[in-house]
């Protein structure tokens, strides 16, 4: 985990591409953008105008004592600090619904485009690096939209007007500024890189150290019962050194910018002073004038350490707007089918409705046919898992996949539900090439029971409903008691309508599977897919799971990988694989007689006494 | 706080030097505003050119001496504040470390996790800006008062009305912002929870065509988000531009007051100047201590978190001159009761049996029955709450508990592999470990057929918790773990459950030829794992029902039959 993290890309590799298509979210809300640019703009002119007051209104009262002038001066003052606290606070606050709404659509679309993927793209993807580019990643987007572009506008707009108005007010003393200005980005720079380094150091010490500490504490009764402790102890120790001395580096980059660009800017002032005070003698320079220059050189250092700060941000945020780029430019699942199921409506049945080369169409009933013919599959290219794969259910028998772990058992379930591609050969469902049929309706015919159960945050029922949305409380209730589920449901405190946390850890391993097979009931599937569970479950448990399962057989093409002898040996055909081919298959009794491997896992549960 | 200051000691020298150097830098920060006015007031008022440069050299020295004040306090207060945050990280997880079960059991892991990271970040954070923000700020806002009232204290007293004014604003602003952003929190969680699940459970939202619906329940929770991040953020952003129209209103009416005084000549041009100086370095002091208590907060939040962790005794405690060796693997329990820390019920009742070192013993019975309970009592993972439990023929609570065990291997329920190599995990049972003695025990454990696939054999790499194995296959890795610890005792707590039937008759019949001497406790839920043990215990509801071999436990028990029976239908394949 620490080692993935470290790779985490911390830069963008191509800011300007990314910047472009960040840009195009704006797009429809283009006047917000504009907008929120200009009363930033705005403002910070008229704070720069407020400082600019500053020098006539001294000037009136050094100088020629005039009242009316004096109190013309300061009204105007006073208007235009209205106006910045206006104006900054629509400008900041049409970025910031900016940002919101842009984040909002991001991660609207992040998520659409997740559904859409195929599930290689979830085999091949860590979920901690997936939740932490909709997490951190979104984040500091928001940020960076929220807060960056506001403070850049408006740092830039600072430097630039203040620059103006020294120049305006006295070209020589800006050359002085000038000077100084080059050694803040020398400063800049070179602080800004190492500590911009540092940091990188300190979050990947960061990841590591978070890694070990996650691993250790979910294992730590393991470390318990080895003893380990005192290893964890010392390999902690050194990682937390280690964190140590890189936080503390970069933290001590990160905060001497601040004393360094004020005492420099002091440093600026200082020397204004006293040039400024030769001009002022030379009568050249009003003392009211000096007083605002030096009004300005204050205000310049501050813009400039934001700015560098800012950058920081904002490279962050596109290498992060990156990752979620290339999310969103992840193929999604191809479905090029266009066999549409369709329901009779005289005789209520469902059938595929499959077009001809002449324009019509043919009407197929749908009854639960598979065929597999030569199929071959890899996960990956080049690594075949199933080879040469041949195989048929009619409708309502039931094929059994035994083997080893590896073997291919679960492959081929998820095949027939096109959760993979094949590479080569055909799956024939009632006659039809599966790739041509529209995949929402493939799977609207199947469903999955899985060793490995998953439930939703919700009530009971919403997790049965969630097989067919429109169940009535009646058909719940139903499958629930086809499952056996009832029984323990009715026991709860509220009933159906008992909330389930996410993934329902309030519910023991067996209720779970119960659930699940009343959720695959309520589908009504004409195919069924089973994977057997082998975790340990008390025996009452067990078999009110087996005779769920059995009632949820009945009358379906059904699909199980199985652990069970009583499921195997009713099973019309059984598969045994081995390193991803069918080396028997048959009835329970034609392959005893076999007396091959089917006879030997048989056989070998029975040896012991 | 008086636990955990002696951990700053190692950093002590920094965490005094920081605040210092911090004051002389707020000093020099006060002092050139002052120059400031009198280069105008003095300098050029006189046209003294001699005095402006001298005044100008000191502040330029004051400048640097600011800047190296600046940039050393920067390093000495990152130093005590990431060093403390370090010793107390380390004094926190090696607290964990010293935790019992029972300990454990109090804690979830998540909330372990966060405090050790989270929570020990924040304080380091805290620590660094409490050393420098909240020293800066008090002595900036003291200095630059009392630099004001110097040099006009009748102009000064705009102050009693602009200082509570600022405090008044800004109380108000973060209560009515902080049950938003606690309240967005909470939305974000609710987000993030979708896109977990929707991880996880991807294949079951795909095989049940659900992909709009659940674009659609994130949609209603991604706008319930923005909503309120909207709502929150339009009250944050309020505050700094009030502040600034705060600043100004107080200077414009310095400026109204005290231009009276330049008039009359009682205030210098250059002390206006100045005095304008003041008033923003106290409101930037004002502001700096808000943030600061806002920082404070979170910080002690998180002390008062990691506290919990440092508080927590272990009540499983040693003897002095605790035995050292277990005489051999004999295992007794007498008249034993057991009650877990948070509940009153008996969770064991009066249990009583004896086994011989070198005995096969099972262990059968519903969930519930509190199998993994009793025989976590043998290596002391939990202490008996009546009775004694005697190993090697010593009572449990005598021995040094790591030679304890040491030498009671305990292959658990829930186990777990860590990050690393397939040799790295086994070193776990023996640090010494030779590959030859790893490859036995990976033998014995029947996982050897599995890893001697692999082309890098045991360099393997292990992924967090295993997760690169199948649930047998990480079962036998586990097994193969506890071998090499070459125990006296050996436990195994229900542990071949994912593992086909065949392997599972192979381990056992490895276990009996080549571990003749050692002593084993096998959990199970099948028969057929200890129907060959010597002796097989029956526990219902945490009270033994039975007690024998198989063939007499078919006769006497009905509860044992019962299992028998319903299992006859078998399992097969893994």
């Amino acid at each position: 985990m620490s080692n993935k993290s470290n790779q985490r890309q911390l830069r963008a590799k191509n800011p300007k591409k990314t910047l472009v298509r960040l840009f195009s979210y704006f797009k429809y809300n283009k006047m917000m953008f504009f907008s929120g640019i200009f009363f930033i703009m705005f403002s910070s002119v008229a704070q720069i105008g407020v400082n600019a007051m500053l020098s006539p209104i001294i000037d009136t009262l050094v100088g020629d004592h005039n009242r009316g002038l004096f109190i013309k001066y300061l009204i105007y003052m006073g208007i235009l600090v209205i106006a910045v606290t206006i104006s900054e606070y629509i400008g900041n606050l049409l970025m910031a619904r900016l940002a919101q709404k842009t984040v909002h659509k991001i991660r609207q679309d992040m998520f659409s485009h997740m559904e859409k993927l195929p599930i290689s793209f979830f085999d091949t993807h860590s979920h901690g690096e997936l939740m932490s580019t909709f997490t951190n990643d979104v984040d500091i987007l928001n940020q960076a939209l929220e807060q960056s572009v506001s403070q850049i506008t408006l740092s830039v707009v600072t430097i630039v007007g203040s620059f103006v108005m020294m120049l305006l007010l006295s070209p020589i003393l800006t050359i002085i500024v000038v000077g100084m200005l080059m050694i803040m980005l020398l400063f800049v720079k070179y602080v800004g890189q190492r500590s911009a380094r540092n940091f990188r150091n300190q979050q990947a010490a960061l990841a590591d150290m978070n890694g070990y500490i996650e691993e250790m504490m979910s294992g730590q009764k393991v470390v318990k019962v080895f003893n380990y402790e005192d290893r964890a102890i010392d390999e902690f120790s050194t990682k937390n050194e280690f964190l140590r001395k890189s936080s503390t580096e970069a933290s001590t980059f990160g905060v001497m910018l601040m004393p360094i660009m004020g005492n420099l800017s002091h440093i600026l002032y200082a020397l204004i002073s006293i040039f400024g005070s030769f001009l002022v003698m030379k009568d050249r320079l009003s003392v009211g004038n000096i007083a605002s220059y030096l009004q300005y050189t204050r205000s310049f250092s501050r813009p400039i350490n934001q700015v560098s700060n800012q950058l920081n941000t904002l490279f962050a945020a596109l290498a992060g707007a990156e990752r979620i780029f290339n999310i969103l430019d992840e193929e999604v699942e191809i479905d090029e089918g266009d066999i549409r199921l369709v329901e009779d409506k005289n005789d209520k049945k469902s059938y595929w409705k499959v077009p001809m080369k002449n324009g019509e169409f043919e009407m197929v009933p749908l009854k639960g046919y598979i065929a597999f013919k030569d199929v071959d599959f890899g996960y990956v290219e080049g690594k075949q898992i199933l080879n040469d794969i041949n195989l048929y259910a009619k409708p309502s028998q039931k094929i059994a996949f035994v083997g080893s772990t590896g073997a291919g058992k679960t492959t081929i379930t998820n095949l027939i539900n096109r959760f993979y591609e094949i590479n080569e050969g055909n799956i024939l469902y009632d006659g039809i090439d599966i790739k041509r049929i529209n995949k929402f309706d493939l799977r609207s015919t199947m469903s999955i029971v899985l060793q490995d159960v998953h439930l939703f945050e919700g009530t009971i029922a919403d997790n049965i409903r969630y097989g067919r949305l429109d169940a009535t409380d009646e058909e719940v209730k139903e499958a629930a008691k086809l499952a056996n589920a009832h029984y323990f449901i009715k026991h709860l405190p509220d009933g159906y309508d008992t909330w389930i946390t996410a993934d329902g850890q309030n519910l023991s391993q067996g209720e779970r599977q119960l659930l699940s097979i009343a959720r695959a009931a309520v589908a009504n599937p004409t195919i069924l897919i089973l994977d057997e569970a082998t975790s340990s479950v008390d025996t009452r448990t067990e078999k009110l799971i087996s005779e769920g399962m059995d009632k949820l057989m009945e009358g379906r093409t059904t699909f199980v990988i199985a652990h069970r002898l009583s499921t195997v040996r009713d099973s019309n055909a059984i598969m045994v694989l081995e390193h991803g081919e069918i080396i028997e298959r048959g009835d329970h009794d034609d392959l005893m007689k076999q007396k091959g491997r089917y006879y030997a896992l048989n056989t070998g549960a029975i040896e012991l006494d | 706080m008086k636990k955990v200051i002696h951990l700053m000691e190692k950093y002590k020298i920094y965490a005094i030097l920081s605040p210092i150097l911090m004051i002389l830098e707020v000093v020099t920060d006060i002092v050139i505003p002052y120059l400031m006015s009198r280069i105008v007031d003095i300098g050029i008022a006189n046209r003294d050119i001699d005095y402006i440069v001298k005044v100008g050299l000191l502040m330029v020295l004051s400048a640097v001496f600011g800047m190296v004040f600046g940039v050393l306090s920067a390093y000495c207060g990152a130093r005590a504040g990431y060093g403390f945050a370090a010793e107390l990280r380390n004094e926190t997880f090696k607290r964990v470390q010293n935790f019992s079960f029972a300990n454990l059991d109090n804690f979830t892991v998540s909330s372990l996790i966060t405090r050790l990271t989270n929570d020990c970040n924040t304080i380091g954070q805290v620590t660094m800006m409490s050393l420098r923000m909240a020293i800066r700020a008090p002595f900036l806002l003291l200095f630059a008062l009392i630099m004001a009232f110097k040099i006009n204290s009748s102009l000064a007293k705009v102050f009693l009305i602009a200082i509570p004014t600022t405090v008044i604003i800004m109380f108000i602003g973060l209560k009515k912002a902080r049950p938003l952003f606690l309240k967005l929190q909470t939305r974000i969680d609710r987000v993030n929870a979708i896109i977990q699940e929707n991880l996880t459970g991807i294949r079951v939202v795909k095989s049940f065509n659900r992909q709009k619906h659940e674009e659609g329940r994130f949609e209603e929770r991604n706008d319930a988000l923005r909503d309120l991040a909207l709502e929150a953020i339009s009250i944050a952003l309020l505050v700094s531009p009030i502040l600034n129209l705060i600043i100004y209103s107080t200077i414009i009416s310095i400026l109204w007051f005290g231009g009276q005084q330049v008039v009359i000549g009682s205030l210098g041009g250059g002390e206006l100047i100045s005095f304008i100086s003041y008033i923003m370095q106290v409101m930037m002091a004002i502001m700096l201590l808000s943030m600061f208590f806002m920082q404070f907060l979170r910080g002690s939040a998180s002390m008062q978190r990691i506290l919990e962790i440092l508080n927590t005794e272990s009540e499983i405690k040693e003897k002095s001159n605790p035995i050292k060796e277990l005489k051999d693997g004999s295992i007794s329990f007498d008249n034993v009761s057991f009650i877990y820390l948070k509940s009153n019920e008996k969770t064991l009742k009066n249990i009583n049996f004896k086994v011989n070192s070198g005995e096969i013993l099972g262990i059968i019975g519903s969930t519930g029955s509190s199998k993994s309970t009793l025989v976590q009592l043998i290596p002391r993972l939990y202490d008996a709450t009546d009775g004694s439990v005697t190993v090697g023929g010593a009572d449990v609570r005598d021995y040094d508990i790591k030679s304890l065990r040491d030498q009671v291997a305990f292959v658990l329920q829930k186990n777990t592999l860590f990050s690393g190599t397939i040799r790295e995990n086994m070193k776990w049972g023996n640090e010494n470990a030779t590959d030859e003695e790893i490859i036995a025990a990976l033998k014995h454990a029947q996982a050897w057929e599995f890893v001697s696939q692999y082309e890098d054999g045991l360099e393997h790499r292990v992924e967090q918790g295993g997760d690169n194995f199948s649930g047998g296959q990480k079962q036998r890795l586990t097994i193969a773990r506890a071998l090499l610890k070459s125990p006296k005792v050996i436990i195994l707590d229900d542990s071949t459950s994912a593992v086909d039937m065949a392997t599972d008759a192979q381990i056992q019949r490895a276990f009996k030829e080549n571990l003749g001497d050692v002593t084993t406790i096998i959990i199970a839920q099948r028969i057929a794992s200890i129907q060959h043990a010597n002796r097989v215990i029956v526990l219902h509801e945490g009270e033994i029902e039975a007690i024998g071999n198989h063939e007499e436990l078919m006769k006497s028990s009905p509860v044992y039959r019962e299992i028998y029976e319903s299992q006859q239908k078998g399992v097969i394949g893994e």
